[in-house]
């Protein structure tokens, strides 16, 4: 795997989303969808609820199926190759909002399920980079206790540290704090701050407007299933283009 | 010659009383394997019920799973819908005189029992596999895990723990309802138990013997599948674990290399 320096060479394109269309039954969900991620790019999605942002995460993991479009990860589609589905959610891991532990695991074989049956790891091997993941998220010290004797935040720094395990190229967070009370927002944020700053390539649906702007390098704006806006954290808070990006952002920072 | 009733149970006791631990032996022997291959078949039947079908998945494969689907349905329905009593009737007869096998009528109970419970633990099992949230599931699958993964590392364990208390109550209607096999003169305890009050005409005395061995075992069964869900609950309490750097020299992207 390649050392990731940003900014050193020119970064490479992981991901490419291409016209990726969702239907709901009658309803058209994502409409003409399309932009590429770049190693290193640290992605906030954002915009109103209900205008499918996280319909657009579970689609790029494929959890959803696509109505039409392309994903192509290393230069191949991966909606057409159905066979190599598991292979490619390797590389492209997913946190969840609602956590989603395996609640018969402790928090130890959580993070090594992983890569002891699908990556097909010894388990020694797998035990000291799951070790090393629940480090980095404060948690190696509770690798013996099960999800329900957790607290929101811990679980889903667990969470974090089980996608991170299996050492994706691209996490995708879908409203990772969404569910936790305030005093644990921080606690989570926190990792994922120290995770964007270490390069990590990450897609995070928020609704943490100011992580967004401190943490983001990339702003994708959403709404009604289309992208209205696509630019860097610093043009879209400070020179936002499009009318809807004002008037939503004037939204949600007016009533933070 | 006894008199008092309590005499009389204490009579027939050492008079009946080997009879009476063949006969629990017996109903013992068919309920708990019965259950426990019953379990096996729904188990499977319950796994091939719940396998995810996608609009594009061939429809040699689809068209497959549809058959096998409907063919379990009717066996579940066939078997859920008519008494044991008469299946047991049914099978014993039926082999002996349409396919000339002569089954012995304990391997008959057996085969009845199974496949009744069979039909019960199907539809257990399905709603134990549903029971388990699906955002369980979606995680393990974005970990990268096959369909059998994710049910045998994730989903089964827990549909197998939430349904503990369902495969419980099987057990213990299984331990009555085998009675119904005296019909086909297996010798479980309720056969035994008619033809030992038959003997001195007690019935009332026999059969508060044969109650209370009944009870004894459903009672010891419940007991002893309440400890097992115990177990498999774990303890509930855990210990930190310190966590030493230094002794965890390996970088992200080491283990790849193999050890150390």
């Amino acid at each position: 795997m390649e050392e990731n320096k940003v900014g050193v060479m020119k970064p490479q394109k992981v991901l490419s989303i291409k016209n990726l269309v969702k239907y709901f039954g009658k309803r058209k969900i994502l409409k003409d969808i399309s932009f590429d991620v770049f190693q290193g790019d640290v992605i906030c999605i954002i915009g109103a609820s209900g205008s499918g942002k996280s319909t657009m995460l579970r689609c790029i993991n494929q959890l959803e199926m696509l109505t039409s479009g392309e994903i192509i990860y290393d230069g191949r589609n991966v909606v057409a190759e159905r066979d190599n589905l598991t292979q490619y959610r390797t590389k492209v891991g997913m946190v969840f909002q609602q956590f989603n532990l395996f609640n018969n695991m402790t928090v130890l074989e959580n993070c090594m399920v992983g890569l002891v049956k699908v990556l097909k790891q010894d388990k020694a091997v797998a035990r000291r980079t799951a070790l090393h993941f629940l480090e980095k998220v404060g948690m190696a010290q509770y690798i013996n206790a099960k999800p329900h004797q957790l607290s929101g935040g811990q679980k889903q720094r667990v969470a974090i540290a089980r996608a991170l395990a299996i050492q994706p190229q691209v996490l995708l967070m879908d409203e990772p704090t969404s569910a936790l009370d305030t005093q644990m927002v921080g606690e989570v944020l926190a990792v994922m701050r120290s995770l964007a700053k270490e390069g990590l390539t990450m897609l995070i649906v928020t609704h943490e407007i100011a992580f967004a702007r401190d943490v983001a390098s990339r702003i994708i704006y959403v709404e009604d299933g289309v992208i209205v806006e696509d630019n860097t954290s610093e043009d879209i808070f400070n020179h936002p283009r499009d009318a809807r990006t004002k008037a939503f952002l004037s939204r949600v920072t007016n009533s933070n | 010659m006894p008199v008092t009733f309590f005499e009389w149970v204490f009579f027939l006791l050492q008079q009946y009383g080997l009879l009476f631990a063949k006969g629990a032996v017996v109903t013992l022997l068919l309920a708990v394997s019965g259950t426990v291959i019953g379990c096996v078949i729904g188990l499977f039947v319950g796994i091939l019920q719940t396998i995810p079908l996608y609009p594009d998945d061939s429809i040699v494969k689809r068209s497959f799973y549809k058959c096998l689907r409907a063919i379990l349905a009717a066996y579940v329905e066939l078997f859920r819908g008519t008494p044991m009593i008469v299946q047991a009737m049914v099978v014993y007869y039926g082999s002996m005189q349409v396919y000339n096998i002569d089954m012995s009528p304990l391997f008959a109970g057996f085969l009845v029992v199974s496949v009744n419970t069979g039909a019960y633990m199907a539809e257990t099992v399905r709603g134990g596999i549903i029971s388990i949230d699906v955002g369980q599931q979606e995680a393990a699958k974005a970990i990268g895990m096959n369909h059998f993964q994710l049910m045998s590392c994730v989903i089964l364990p827990q549909a197998l723990r939430n349904i503990m208390p369902q495969i419980g109550n099987n057990l213990i209607i299984n331990i009555k309802d085998t009675s119904v096999l005296n019909v086909i003169s297996v010798t479980e305890l309720y056969f035994l138990s008619k033809s030992a009050a038959g003997t001195y005409y007690r019935y009332f005395e026999v059969f508060f013997i044969t109650c209370a061995i009944y009870f004894i075992m459903t009672f010891a069964v419940s007991r002893f599948l309440l400890w097992i869900e115990k177990r498999m609950d774990g303890p509930d309490n855990y210990s930190l674990v310190p966590y030493d750097p230094l002794a965890d020299p390996c970088g992200p992207f080491a283990p790849k290399k193999g050890g150390n």
